[in-house]
């Protein structure tokens, strides 16, 4: 390699940098650093103009280092290292240095303070960019098939488009039945169509669709390899019936003896049997049986006539070679009985959400009459409680988005099912964004549904169970006490047990909130840090269904990219050996946990198509042989020494 | 850069973070505008598994008043269990710390995952303020700013 020729830009980003740090004086101190032949300032280096001037400079001043002092690498660097390499450089010959999140930022009081972090900054960007060296990347096969995790409405959405683009798609479910928290609802806002007259037709084409493998009742047990070229293990679940022979016709849940709450889909109110077809609509329409209650009595055996109750059935698996990955994973409601929100699990008659929308569906356990389940007698005062397990810092801080409009929809839903009925809506704030939500709140006003602006501090039981509700309404500040049969708890959403499982094993990054966290949140919102892993649905974080239907089609079309194209670039960082100074000692050998480092013949064997550039292993190397490219011990001192230096007298 | 001679002393602390979390996590507290002192230079590696001794002890050498070694947290490693090596690592710096006689405050770990930018200026504030009470380094090379 050449002497270093460095050229250094620095970023101004309008007023982001250039209002808090002096960036002329850091282009001139940047000018003084040994190697440096060029530096200036722009006012946004990564626009077209930005970019040009960086392309002129190379070949005018016949740079082989450039240097850009901006943002963050995370979003930017590949935009640089493509614009190095239409001007005929190597794009890893590029060094980054962000003055902006890590400095002007966060020291927007301290101008100076700002401005001489930077000058540092830049002097130890400048000193490693000096001892850059020009690496390949790596172009890896794409297998053409997808897997979704999760066949709820957003995963069945992203199984459909990527089928109808023509790749295989395995799409995975844990539950017996595909739909997902769609499927138990009874109407969806703002239009109040029933909700599983328009998701059922979807379930079917799901089913139908040629290119879809749907696995049912399975899950996700290891997943390994990397983008276009994962290994995936799916654990079938034993169901106890055999699903070719299944109709689903029903006999054998009529004949069985055993009777559990129905927790899965009707939210524990009402029974199901031990064997049992997961609801009307479940597609695949097939018998389960969940053997932790059953008492092998054998009944449902000798009730079907197609003989499709195998009790000796067994778990087994699949290993599938996939391109790349959606999640779409889901989420749960927000559980108030441990703490007994409101008096939830202590007075029968205080209810959540999900379990009015059971209550309330015609194909629900009380075929739709909305009743008190400490009597069983249709309620005449109803009261719902909003942000329960939300915007609450000891709870949950964030908005659960759809709360607001659930309750609205079915705070309409039990007018018009009983006109006489008085319904209530105690609330902080209503959220009522997108079209047709706020003349959907218009139309609950007009309806007569009373709304107080406050959140309940104390809920009591009377004696025959009416439960008795005080409020301050923050409007009037008048304090008033409700007397209600029904108080139903609009509870917002958490990060499931299922998703936090997933994301263990595909490594995929969390929010704050829990939930799954994109790469970026404006303009990568279901891309993930890792190629070819892509996330939607309220795993992703809490939205209704026309946002989750989009994100799932987004998923599909930022995954077939790779599906398309049939190929993928993969990172040019790798380690390296030096033969000459390794002694064949095996210390790195189990550093690696990808099985990428071997002593064959006493001499250490690196394949690099399983090197991930982790470096790791390069730590533990005592002679100093094993180098990680672009993070070589001598270009991170480069950086650790160039933090300081001497005053000179 | 020459400092002003009525210029507060101000530490100077090296940051080894980790691509996916930790450094993530600093660009969080940007975004966020979450102000912290401008005590910090962050030194990114792929994986915090990459933070070699060798880099940590330097930076004591060359002036650092404060090294933090940060990553992703236990079991959200990018790179399987990285992690865990730096941890086992850091028990070693530990102690290294100690037979040069530094102050146990110079060194830290911390797992900061990208989303936690809060996190991670409310880490620099505390190990910045911590060191102000300490002082320079002993170690600190005469005439090093």
């Amino acid at each position: 390699m050449d002497e270093p020729r460095i050229g250094v830009f620095i970023c101004e980003c309008g007023v982001n940098i250039g209002g808090v740090i002096d960036c002329q004086a850091v282009a001139d101190y940047a000018g003084t650093l040994p190697d440096v032949i060029r530096s200036s300032v722009n006012k946004y280096t990564c626009s077209d103009s930005g970019q040009s001037e960086i392309k002129q400079a190379i070949k005018d001043n016949n740079l082989n280092r450039v240097l850009v002092a901006a943002c963050t690498p995370k979003t930017h660097e590949p935009i640089f290292r493509a614009c190095v390499e239409e001007a005929g450089l190597n794009p890893y010959l590029f060094e980054f240095v962000n003055i902006r999140e890590h400095c002007s930022w966060i020291h927007m009081q301290e101008k100076d303070a700002a401005t001489e972090k930077a000058c540092e900054l830049v002097r130890m960007g400048v000193s490693r960019a000096s001892k850059l060296e020009p690496l390949q990347s790596n172009e890896v096969p794409v297998t053409d098939t997808a897997l979704v995790i999760g066949a709820g409405v957003a995963g069945m959405q992203s199984a459909l488009d990527i089928a109808e683009m023509g790749y295989k798609v395995y799409l995975v479910e844990k539950n017996p039945s595909i739909g997902g928290k769609m499927a138990q609802l009874d109407k969806t806002f703002p239009t109040n169509d029933c909700s599983i007259c328009i998701l059922g037709p979807k379930m079917v084409e799901v089913a139908r669709n040629k290119n879809i493998e749907l696995m049912t009742y399975s899950e996700i047990e290891e997943v390994d390899g990397y983008v276009g070229n994962f290994k995936v293990k799916v654990r079938h679940k034993a169901r106890y019936v055999d699903t070719d022979t299944c109709t689903g016709c029903g006999l054998c849940v009529q004949k069985c003896p055993v009777e559990v709450p129905n927790t899965e889909f009707n939210e524990g109110i009402g029974i199901r049997k031990a064997i049992y077809v997961p609801f009307p609509q479940a597609v695949p329409l097939r018998a389960v049986v969940d053997r932790s209650v059953c008492i092998d009595c054998g009944a449902c055996s000798r009730a079907c006539s197609s003989n499709s109750v195998v009790m000796e059935q067994q778990d087994t698996f699949s290993e599938l070679d996939i391109g790349v990955i959606v999640v779409t994973a889901g989420f749960d409601v927000y559980d108030p009985e441990p703490t007994h929100d409101f008096g939830y699990g202590l007075y029968d008659n205080v209810i959540t959400g999900m379990e009015l929308e059971r209550l309330i569906n015609a194909s629900g356990p009380t075929m739709g009459k909305v009743v008190r389940p400490s009597d069983v007698k249709p309620p005449k005062k109803v009261g719902f409680i909003q942000c329960v397990g939300s915007r609450d810092k000891n709870r949950n801080r964030y908005c659960s988005s759809f709360c607001c409009m659930y309750a609205l929809k079915d705070a309409q839903l039990i007018r018009e099912k009983y006109p006489d009925s008085e319904v209530y809506i105690m609330y902080m704030d209503m959220r009522t964004p997108f079209r047709n939500y706020e003349e959907f709140y218009d139309r609950a006003r007009d309806m007569g549904i009373r709304f107080i602006r406050g959140k309940p501090g104390k809920v009591t039981e009377n004696e025959d169970n009416g439960l008795k509700v005080r409020v301050e309404d923050t409007l009037t500040n008048d304090i008033i006490d409700l007397d209600l049969d029904l108080l139903v708890l609009s509870v917002g959403a958490v990060s499931s047990e299922s998703t936090e499982r997933i994301r263990q094993i595909l490594k995929v990054s969390r929010a704050a909130d829990g939930f799954l966290m994109e790469a970026h949140p404006k303009l990568k919102p279901v891309d993930t840090t890792l190629d070819g892993i892509f996330i939607g649905g309220v795993s992703q974080g809490p939205k209704d269904i026309p946002y989750s239907v989009s994100q799932g089609s987004a998923c599909a079309a930022r995954a077939s990219r790779y599906l398309a194209q049939g190929k993928a670039i993969t990172e040019g960082i790798t380690v390296e050996v030096n033969h000459d100074v390794c002694v064949a000692c095996g210390l790195c050998v189990p550093m690696c946990p990808f099985q990428a480092l071997s002593i064959d013949d006493g001499k250490l064997n690196i394949i690099k198509a399983l090197c991930k550039g982790c470096g790791t292993c390069a730590v533990a190397c005592p002679t100093g042989a094993l180098q990680q490219n672009h993070f070589r011990n001598d270009q991170l001192l480069a950086q650790v020494k160039n933090v300081f230096t001497f005053e000179e007298e | 850069m020459k400092m002003a001679e009525n210029q507060q002393w101000e530490p100077k602390i090296v940051a080894f973070c980790c691509n996916w979390c930790s450094y993530g996590g600093a660009d969080t507290a940007g975004m966020g505008r979450f102000q912290q002192p401008a005590s910090l230079r962050i030194i990114r590696v792929m994986c915090s598994g990459r933070i070699d001794p060798l880099h940590v002890f330097n930076a004591f050498l060359e002036g650092a008043d404060a090294v933090l070694v940060t990553g992703c947290h236990l079991g959200d490693c990018h790179y399987v269990n990285g992690n865990y090596k730096t941890q086992v690592r850091y028990d070693f710096m530990e102690d290294m710390v100690r037979e040069l006689g530094l102050e146990p405050e110079r060194l830290h770990l911390s797992w900061i995952s990208a989303s936690e930018g809060e996190k991670f200026a409310n880490f620099v504030r505390e190990v910045t303020e911590q060191v102000r009470k300490l002082g320079p380094s002993t170690l600190k090379p005469e005439g090093v700013n």
